[in-house]
Parts: structure tokens; sequence; C-alpha cells
């Protein structure tokens, strides 16, 4: 069997102490260890951007990592950001704007957003398509998710 | 009156929970118990199994299971028939290999599989897997389409005497007499590639046994829930009812997860009964391009016969359609590219065949499309061909053959995938024509923009093809709709969802009846312990087929409703209308009643009950087209394209569709902008590429090129023709696939116009820049 290693990781600002194996995918920890089901795995490949988290405050891809790297970290999944009572402005933002279908990449692309508007407060269209350019979406042909971005800088500028 | 909320752009129903990572997907699923699959799988594209070790395998620590084809004994046989064959079309042959569960002796596609492994965890499963070891006997593959008929090429299923699956022909008119009288006739090779379909979320599958209920649940993203439920139930000797198929939130299904009796379920249903423990398995992104399914190969023989005005008098068609190593899902894809070919033109003569070929390919089923691109394609090259030729003008040569509004229904005299003749239902060609060419200037493009461009040395083409989509087909839908105590309303359906917005869709068409909120309609979709009759999510005919029952349920229900009211309200129904989750007296405010009282006084629990009465606010209806609705439309581009690189940039890209009345205009302009991403995915990005040996060379994003956010245009400028369909209550028309129809054909087309300096002519889709630059040098003969 397998050695296991101890790791301590802040999720969503609540403190996790496990022990996983050295392989354990940090997508698979979140997902199945922690059961924070939001993040999906479209590839495992870290091309699809659907498991996109933030690590220490920066957009990553979850499936590309182990979990044991996330020692002393701090992650941010989906469930950070809404409830589905009280939306965050940039999922009111692609709920308006009609830019997710099957929903399955939509949590990627939040997390690779809250991460880019942090820095970008007024993107524009050929700016947002860079910043997306890593997140794929089979359903909208991303124009509706372009616009979403737009009407999210314009909120949240509203509640800054 | 009650707000209107029928045809109207409202916000999803089934967003909050999406948005927040609250909506449960396959893998998201956990049961206290539960093992892990991973399949083995060939690396071989053909090959004998001459033995297979799974010793080692077995031994590892965490592995509950190995078994191979002798472990399953009457299991590993051919599964059934997904679709009918094509009887109804005279002299149609076909020979039927469906899909083996796991292979016994032969291997006919790279990826197929070999041995199952159940483990402790995915981890340990496909830790497994490494340990398995097959001893093959490579045998050459059968992979070009026409080589693969020459006498003497390797047999795919030894037991028939060619690699021939099928052949039908099908003719309207007469196209030797046509091409007799015709001025010029233009013959052409063309071919279209393969793609995969790419759902962000694989295929997977979860099973639990009860033993001590005696039933089975199954959750599975599948497009078919009935089917699956159906074949389960069928396969293991149970009712259907001892089986529960329920689709959770699906990512995306667009073609292959309308399949069933795959090794996944129904290897899968048998382990977890024999084992007695929850199973899971959720596929990875490799074998999802290797062993799923795919769709699009063709090479077509095409003969354009036209007077030299342009007209067209006939049209012949020879092709073949790669069917991959089995053909457990007929000839939906050719059938439809035949009903595609010459839908929307007048073209009195059509002669068109098909002959399906066995490969040592994955299975070929549907994907978004479904054949409908290849039919375009075809025409619409060869329309080109023939305005080249004749030197006219590419929008007038469509223009003056399109079949005119006045002519519906039209009989197109070719048998369709749903085993009739072709109707069109109803349309307006030559209007979307006209809109379309409005929209993108087509006029300034062609005397100033393009001339200005092209002495300035840039590369601006133009693209305009029209095109047809047969949607909303056979055989029928059901809904069951209950008005709950809480007054709310339940909408059941046996169609599954994978993004389509039916939980906002379905509910409009039930509250604009009912009188309720939509966001107070819950719908369920795919979930055969809710409603248990249905065929499935394919063709486009969720919306049309499903959505009527729904009405027609709701209608039902309205009545009941209102009966009841009356008698209590002691007010005629015509006086009665349903506003805001209430029956009321339209005049007088304030008497009226809750539909949740009058759900509870529809179902007394004692007392007396009136002979011939129902319980409940609750109805069924069920609705099955005599034919699809087509719906059609009209598609645009510009194309800049760099003459050194070869890299295309679409410019602007202007539609103008129509699928009757659109329940939810948002939604289907959502539709469209999918299917035009996927087009130019086909037309450009996207191709699944076999080696000689049968390899796949594409098994990863790294290699399969998906279309990203920069590889679309600006803006998709979209514009309708609202002509609604007669045959079903709502004016409705499918949506699903129009996008994915036109853009190859439309994309190719511009690009010829834009290196129009080189002579370059492209009879083929799935391109590429290295690709178009060799075109080119061969045009300059180079």
């Amino acid at each position: 069997m397998t050695q296991l290693v101890k790791i301590n990781v802040t999720v969503n600002g609540v403190s996790y102490e496990r022990e996983v194996e050295p392989r354990l995918l940090l997508s698979d920890f979140i997902r199945h260890d922690l059961k924070l089901t939001g993040t999906h795995v479209g590839c495992e490949h870290g091309l699809c951007g659907a498991c996109t988290i933030l690590f220490d405050g920066q957009s990553v891809r979850s499936c590309i990592m182990f979990a044991v790297m996330a020692d002393g970290h701090k992650i941010e999944t989906v469930e950070s950001l809404g409830t589905p009572e009280h939306l965050h402005p940039l999922q009111e933002a692609f709920m308006e704007k009609h830019a997710l279908q099957c929903g399955f990449c939509t949590p990627g692309f939040l997390m690779t957003l809250v991460d880019y508007l942090g820095d970008n407060k007024n993107p524009t269209d050929e700016e947002i398509r860079e910043a997306i350019d890593g997140n794929f979406c089979r359903c909208t042909g991303y124009e509706n998710i372009v616009e979403a971005v737009k009407l999210a800088a314009k909120k949240m500028a509203a509640h800054s | 009156m009650a707000e209107r909320v029928f045809h109207k752009s409202i916000l999803r129903n089934e967003d909050p929970q999406i948005l927040a990572g609250k909506a449960q997907y396959l893998d998201d699923i956990e049961i206290p118990g539960m093992l892990y699959a991973a399949f083995k799988r060939s690396d071989y594209a053909h090959a004998r199994l001459k033995s297979i070790d799974v010793s080692e395998a077995r031994a590892l620590p965490g592995v509950i299971g190995v078994y191979t084809a002798e472990d399953f004994g009457d299991l590993v046989k051919p599964g059934p028939l997904q679709v009918p064959p094509p009887t109804a079309i005279k002299g149609a042959t076909y020979a039927s290999r469906t899909i083996m569960p796991i292979v016994k002796d032969k291997v006919r596609y790279s990826g197929e599989p070999v041995a199952v492994v159940i483990a402790e965890s995915r981890y340990i499963a496909e830790d497994a897997c490494d340990l398995i070891y097959p001893d093959f006997e490579p045998l050459d593959a059968v992979i070009d389409l026409e080589k693969a008929l020459q006498p003497g090429a390797p047999l795919v299923h030894e037991d028939l005497p060619s690699n021939e699956a099928a052949h039908v022909i099908q003719e309207r008119g007469n196209y030797a007499e046509a091409a007799a009288k015709a001025d010029v006739i233009i013959k052409k090779k063309i071919y279209v590639d393969r793609v995969a379909a790419a759902a962000l979320e694989n295929r997977g599958i979860v099973i639990n046994w009860d033993e001590k209920a005696q039933m089975m649940t199954i959750w599975c993203g599948t497009q078919s829930p009935i089917t699956l439920r159906n074949a389960t139930a069928t396969r293991m000797g149970l009712f259907e009812n001892q089986v529960r198929v329920i689709t959770p939130f699906t990512g995306g299904g667009f073609g292959p997860k309308i399949n069933t009796s795959m090794p996944d379920d129904v290897l899968l249903t048998e382990l977890a009964v024999r084992l007695n423990r929850p199973i899971k398995w959720y596929e990875d992104r490799r074998e999802n391009f290797l062993a799923t399914t795919s769709e699009r190969d063709q090479v077509h023989y095409a003969e354009i016969a036209v007077t030299k005005e342009g007209k067209i008098l006939g049209f012949k068609d020879t092709f073949y359609h790669n069917s991959g190593a089995y053909d457990s899902y007929m000839m939906t894809v050719p059938l439809n590219t035949q009903t595609h070919t010459v839908s929307n033109y007048n073209i009195p003569n059509f002669y068109t065949e098909i002959t399906m070929v066995f490969t040592n390919e994955m299975v070929v089923t549907p994907v978004r499309g479904a054949g409908r691109p290849q039919g375009v394609f075809v025409m619409e090259r060869m329309i080109d061909a023939a305005a080249r030729e004749l030197k006219m003008d590419v929008a007038e040569i469509r223009r003056i053959n399109l079949i005119q509004p006045n002519a519906y229904p039209v009989s197109t005299g070719i048998i369709g995938q749903d085993f009739v003749e072709g109707v069109l239902d109803s349309g307006d060609y030559p209007t979307a024509l006209a809109k379309v060419m409005a929209m993108i200037d087509y006029k300034k493009f062609r005397e100033e923009i393009q001339p200005k461009a092209r002495a300035a040395g840039k590369h601006l083409g133009i693209g305009i093809c029209t095109f047809t989509e047969g949607t909303g087909v056979g055989p029928y839908e059901g809904a069951k709709i209950t008005v709950g105590g809480n007054g709310k309303v339940s909408v059941a359906t046996g169609v599954a969802t994978q993004g389509q917005a039916h939980y906002t869709s379905f509910a409009q068409i039930a509250a604009e009846q009912l009188g309720v909120e939509v966001k107070d309609v819950k719908v369920i979709t795919g979930d055969t312990g809710a409603f248990a009759w249905g065929a499935g999510t394919f063709a486009s005919r969720g919306a049309t087929v499903a959505g009527t029952a729904i009405h027609l349920a709701a209608v039902k229900v309205k009545d009941k409703a209102l009966k009841l009211a009356s008698k209590i309200l002691e007010t005629p129904e015509s006086e009665l209308e349903l506003v805001g989750g209430y029956v009321q007296v339209a005049d007088i405010p304030g008497k009226k009643i809750s539909l949740g009282e009058l759900a509870s006084m529809a179902n007394p629990m004692r007392g007396t009950f009136p002979p011939g009465a129902e319980p409940g606010l609750e109805a069924v209806a069920y609705y099955g087209p005599p034919y699809g609705a087509t719906g059609a439309g009209c598609m645009a581009m510009i194309l800049d394209v760099d003459a050194e690189t070869m890299k295309p940039k679409i410019e602007r890209l202007v539609i103008v569709h129509d699928c009757g009345i659109p329940i939810n205009p948002m939604v289907v302009e959502g539709q469209v902008h999918g299917g035009i991403q996927m087009g130019i995915g086909n037309a450009f990005f996207e191709k699944v590429f076999y080696d000689e040996t049968g390899q796949l060379l594409t098994a990863s994003f790294m290699d399969y090129l998906f279309p990203q956010a920069t590889d679309m245009p600006p803006k998709i400028e979209m514009g309708h023709t609202e002509i609604p369909s007669p045959l079903n209550p709502l004016g409705i028309k499918g949506v699903g696939e129009a996008g994915a129809i036109p853009t190859p054909a439309v994309f190719t087309q511009a690009l010829e116009d834009a290196l129009y300096d080189t002579g370059v002519e492209i009879m083929e889709s799935n391109l590429s820049p290295s690709k178009v630059y060799t075109y080119v040098q061969k045009a300059k003969g180079a």
C-alpha cells in the first residue's frame, strides 16, 4: 500500500486535515474526498478548463496538480461564490445572458473569470476571449459568455 | 388574462442550481459501498485475441474482480439493434452486425474492451488494467472506405462476403433523362471527414442493485433512458418497472449518449447484481475519443445537371458511408444525408445511392447534424461548382432553384430516418435568402468591399448557403402533468435533457395553459420512475414532440380544473380563467379557488367519486407526428484569409433561421450559437484522424482541436423567419442541429472565394491551414 501523506488545506475558508496518496489528483481530492462536486473534470489533461479553481487566489487547473501540492495552501472552488438563492454578480450575469446550457464547463469559466475580473475590471471583447480561451464550452459558442463577462464587470463595479 | 409565457425569452429555471455548483452530474453520485470500474482496451484496431492473462491484475490489493469474455458466458453476443433496418425502402439490403459487449476472439476497432476491472477505487482499477496482458495477433486494418470494398480486402466481419454493411438506392424522377437534357454536367468527388461529439462531460453510469427490493436503479446521462431501461430489463429477465433509469444533470449529449447496450451498461449491470454492490464507471477523455461513437466520414461522387441559365435539372449522388466496426444504429446517418441533399431546392430528378461500409474504426452513430451536414455540403459545393462553370453569382443560382413558399406541403419522394417519405411541411426559403443577403450587404460586399479589399491585396471571401433541418420525427413522446396540493405543477416526460433548457421551455408550455408562474413548474425529464414511455432525445425532436405532448396534457389538466372549479364556484366554465395559480371568475375579482385546493379536492380521501372520473388534477397525453417538421435557414459568412499562413478569420457570420414558433427565443439563439461553433470546428479545426493501421491519432484535446473562444466570429448576427409548422398545435419545429448543418459548406465556399487568385477548388471539409496550403499549391501547379 502506498504511503499516505498528511496535508492541511484551506478550501473555501474551511481548514481540512487529510491523509492522501501522493498520486491523488487535486481535482479528485476536492470532488471525492471533500465532496465539493461543483468542480468538474472534463479531460484530465489540463486542456478543457472545467476543473479550474483558485489556488492562493490564482486560477489553476486542478486536474494537473496533486493534492499534496495543496498542502499549506488556500483553495477556492465554485461553491465559494454564491448560493442558488444569492448568486455572485458573475453568476447572475451568466444567468441573465444565457451564458450556460449544460453547465458542465460553467464552474471552470466562473473560477477563471473571478480571477481575471479581479485584475482587469473593464475588459474589451477581445481581452475577454483571450481570457477564456483556455476554457472549452461545447454548447454556447462563447458569445453569450463574452456578453455575460461584460455585464458582470459592470455589476461588480457597482457592487464595489 | 394571464400573462403569456410561451414564445418569450424567460431566464432558465435550472441556472441558479447549476451556477452555484449544486447540480448533480453523474460522477458526483456516491453510494456507500460503491465499487469502480475500468476497462482494458485493445491497442490494435484489428487483431485476433489469442489469450489474455489477468492473474497479476486479480492479485492486486483492492481489486474485486477482473473479467474477460469467458466470465460473461451467454452475455457475450451481439447486442440489439438501436434503430430498425430500412425495410421500408424498396431494394434496400443490409447486414446487421451489432456491438459486442466485450472482445471474445477478435478485435474490430482500437479501444474495444478486452477486460473489465472492478476495484475499491478508480485508481486501483486503472492500475489493474496495466497488469492485464492480452496476446494479440494483429491483422491488416480496414480503413479506407473504397479500398474496403475491393476484392481481397481484409474483412471486419469474416462471416460476411464483403465489408458492405448496407446498400440503398432512392430516386425521384429520372436522373438519366434529366442529364440528357442538360447543358452542363459537372462531376466531383467530395469528402467529409469524421468528428467527435466531444461533450464536456464524458459518458458514464452508476448502478445500484437492491437485492431485497429486487430493484435496479441506474443513473446515466443517456439521451434515451427508456431504451436503456427496456434493454436492461429484457436482458436481465426483469420487468421494466424493476429497473429505474434516472438521468442526472448531463454535461452535453450531441448524439453519442443515445447509445445503449454498450459494453459498459451491459457488463456493469451484470456485475452489480453478481457482486451485489453499487458500481460506477465514468469514462475518461481518451476513452471518449477511442471507444464511444462519432460520425461524418463519407466519400461522395456527385453529379449535377444544369441548364445554361443555372436551373438544376437533376442531381446524382453515389456515396460511401463509414459505419465503423458495427452498425447497431443502422442507417439513420446516411438516410439523413439522402434526405438533406436536395431538400430545399426544386430538383425534379434526384438519384441517391448509399453504400455503407464496415471499417476497423469506432462505431458511427449520430453527432449533432447526423448526416445532414454531409448532404448540405455535397449539394452546396456542387451548386458552387455549377456557378463557377456558368460564371453565375452563387446567391443567384441558389435563388432561382429554391422551393417557393406556396408549394407546401412538398413530398420529397425520399424515405428518411423515420421510414416515411419525406414531406416538407412549411417554410419560406427565398425570404430567408433575401434576408441574409440584406443583413450581410451582399451586393455592397460584391460591388464595393471585396473589389477594394482585393485591390489592396487582401483575401476577403464570402459564402452563402441554404439548408433544411429535418426535425421532430416520430415515433412519439408523452407527458404527465400533475398539479400538487402545494399549487405548483409537475411535468414529467420520457425525453432526457443534456442542456437544452427543457426545465424552462417545457415549463413555459405547461404554464401557458395553467396560468402559473414558470418557476412554479417543476419539470422532470429522463426519469423512468416519473414517466415510463417515450423514445428519447435525438433528431432535434425534444421540444417539438415532447413539447407538444406537454401542451396536450396541460390542456387536459386545464379542462379538469375548469370543470371542477365550475361546480365549486357555481359558474359556467366559459366564464372562468386560470391566472396566477387560481381558477377565477373573469369579471368578479376574489371569486376564485387555488389550483392547490382544487388538486386536493380532485382526489377525495373519503366519500364518493363520480363514475368515469379520474382522480387528481393530473393528465397524461401522447403525441406522434405523421412525419417530422422541417426547419430551415440560410447562412452567410465573410472570411479574411491570410494568404501566407492560410489562417482564416471569420469577419462576419449571418444566419436567418426558421424553427416555427420559438418557445423561448433566447434558448433558440443559444442552440444556434452552439451548433455554429460545432460547424466551425467541423469545417476547419476538428478531425478524428485514423492512420492506415487504425490507430487513432487524435485521442486527446492536444491533438483534437476543439474550437475556442478566439476561433469564433466576433458576433453571430441572427435573424428569424417564424413559419409555424402545421403539424402541431404550437407550430414548433426543432432547432438543435441547425447551426452545425450549413457551416462547413459556407466556410469552404468563402475560403475558395477568398483565395480566388489561386483558382483553388476545395471539395473537402475538416480542413486545416496546412491542408488549405496544400490545396493552394496544387492549384498553382506547384
